[in-house]
């Protein structure tokens, strides 16, 4: 478990990606330090009628900074999306476990607001591999920086750019293959990962999403699933916060 | 300078404690807090058995404060003997355990249990309003809670505290209720049922419809409760209810609360006890208090 640091920190720089999603570069060599692809920050809104941190995975990582490619959900990260170069912002993290690197030919699969994590896990993972990306429509974002990192596959719900249809759709059409498959994204979609990963004997890691107070695993707001015992409770409820995000998807019932 | 508070004959050394349900056992929070640095620790809810609790979502946001419908996940009182107990001894700070059930028989048995183990004090929930048996039940009915405080006060080894229910006509009759059967504290308040509904889902925002409402909106609330409650009964209280900094603290204390819990504030700020047992001290050197014990239901 990585140690964990609550600070005011300031804003690098922030630009619009596409319709919604924002990316922000914050100066922290604490988190930085300590972070890992997967794992993710709370950042609290200023605004003190909006108490509880958003949780946003972390997209990329450098020596002293982090970045966070997030989409405007609410008033909370509507607020996020303002703010400029300069601005200070309190964060808390790395928090969650992160991915767990293997050296093996790798398939990421991401969808929606699911693809910014990946990237990080993609400039690390220094073996072969896919990434395949889901998206609406063309309204796209990341795909260039995907492209240095290896062989990019993509999926528009519109059939815009890449395979029409869903990330399972175009890992049928191009035949994507792997030995271990990372993946982020919406639940109907993690399902349907879980299942192709499976039923061919390929790892699977999948990332994710709940509803969180804490952020640390002490609220036990933000539960899923489990096949087996969890630790702290004995009831078969992991803390997607602490436990997770990422699981391995034998071990969740989605 | 005094800042040490007597619940029942239990000395904590300053009022400042947690809320049960809102920092586990303490450990995830120990990255964060010195652990004894606290007057006590209160742990989340255990019942005779594990309990799963509720489907998710059991979180929301809501202006100034969140709603929660947990469901009292907890591990069950043999793991949480065996775990729990003894990561706390390691800390120099009074040991509180939060003790749910469904019915009578499964709260008599987690307070027989905990008899044989070196903890400080029982706070016992019959407010939360989160499980569908037991909890809140017993506590919005002034026969059920004095029955229940006299029945659980003749197993309990360690002084009890009732934890009482916002979501009442009147609380002092339940405080009341719980000092006749013979309850050496009083906790107050629980959360207060709300509702949160997604318009553009259409749908309950909490899988359970309705969650407990706390933070920094309920206070004024809390406080006048304890005011009232303060003036109905001679026993103790612990006062919560969206205690933020440390001028909340004070609030409550002023209005009647011996100690003080901080609940929803561990999840914004991580070292919100800590801030508030040094905000105390600050305002009692400030102001040339030589014993916090002068300030408690000082505004009459």
């Amino acid at each position: 478990m990585s140690e964990k640091f609550k600070e005011q920190v300031v804003i690098v720089r922030q630009d619009q990606l596409a319709n919604g999603i924002y990316s922000m570069w914050i100066k922290t060599e604490n988190i930085a330090k300590n972070a890992r692809p997967g794992q993710f920050i709370s950042i609290y809104t200023h605004d003190s009628s909006r108490l509880l941190p958003r949780p946003i995975s972390i997209c990329e990582i450098s020596k002293d900074m982090l970045r966070v490619v997030y989409r405007v959900a609410g008033e909370g990260t509507r607020q996020f999306s303002e703010m400029k170069a300069d601005d200070k912002i309190e964060v808390m993290g790395p928090l969650g476990n992160g991915y767990t690197l293997r050296d093996k030919k790798a398939v990421l699969i991401a969808g929606g607001i699911g693809v910014p994590p990946m990237l990080e896990l993609a400039k690390q993972l220094k073996c072969d591999k896919t990434i395949v990306l889901g998206y609406r429509d063309k309204n796209t974002f990341l795909l260039d920086e995907f492209k240095k990192c290896g062989e990019v596959v993509i999926a528009t719900e519109d059939g815009s750019i890449g395979t029409k249809g869903n990330v399972m759709d175009a890992i049928k059409e191009q035949n994507v293959t792997g030995e271990v498959i990372y993946s982020c994204g919406p639940k109907p979609m993690l399902k349907a990962v879980k299942e192709w990963g499976l039923s061919n004997n390929i790892e699977t890691q999948i990332s994710l999403e709940e509803k969180m107070a804490c952020g640390i695993g002490a609220c036990l707001a933000c539960v899923c699933k489990t096949k087996n015992e969890d630790e702290h409770s004995h009831v078969h409820n992991a803390r997607v916060c602490k436990d997770g995000p990422v699981f391995f998807a034998e071990e969740v019932e989605l | 300078m005094n800042t040490s508070v007597n619940l029942a004959g239990v000395t904590l050394k300053n009022p400042v404690m947690t809320a049960s349900g809102t920092f586990g056992s303490g450990a995830e929070y120990s990255e964060f807090v010195d652990l004894n640095r606290l007057g006590a620790v209160v742990t989340k809810g255990v019942a005779n058995i594990p309990w799963p609790g509720n489907p998710t979502p059991r979180i929301a946001e809501v202006y100034g404060g969140m709603l929660n419908a947990i469901g009292l996940q907890n591990p069950g009182i043999d793991v949480f003997t065996k775990r729990d107990i003894p990561y706390l001894k390691q800390f120099d700070t009074k040991i509180i355990v939060n003790v749910c059930g469904k019915t009578t028989e499964d709260y008599i048995e987690v307070v027989e249990k905990l008899g044989d183990y070196d903890v400080d004090l029982l706070e016992i929930n019959i407010s939360c309003p989160n499980v569908k048996e037991g909890g809140i039940a017993f506590g919005q009915n002034a026969k059920n809670v004095e029955n229940i405080t006299s029945t659980l006060k003749k197993y309990a080894k360690q002084p009890i505290i009732m934890k009482l229910s916002p979501n009442v006509t009147d609380i002092t009759e339940m405080a009341r209720a719980a000092e006749a059967g013979g309850a050496d504290v009083v906790s107050l308040i629980n959360t207060l049922t709300g509702m949160k509904i997604d318009v553009n889902r259409r749908t309950f925002a909490i899988a359970n419809k309705t969650g407990g409402m706390s933070g920094p909106a309920v206070k004024p609330i809390a406080v006048r409760m304890v005011y009232q409650v303060a003036n109905a009964v001679k026993i103790p209280i612990i006062g919560m209810g969206g205690i933020s900094n440390y001028e909340d603290a004070l609030e409550f204390i002023l209005a009647g609360a011996t100690a003080v819990s901080v609940g929803t504030a561990n999840f914004y700020n991580p070292t919100a006890t800590i801030d508030i047992v040094d905000g105390i001290e600050n305002y009692m050197k400030k102001n040339s208090i030589d014993d916090i014990n002068s300030l408690i239901g000082a505004v009459r």
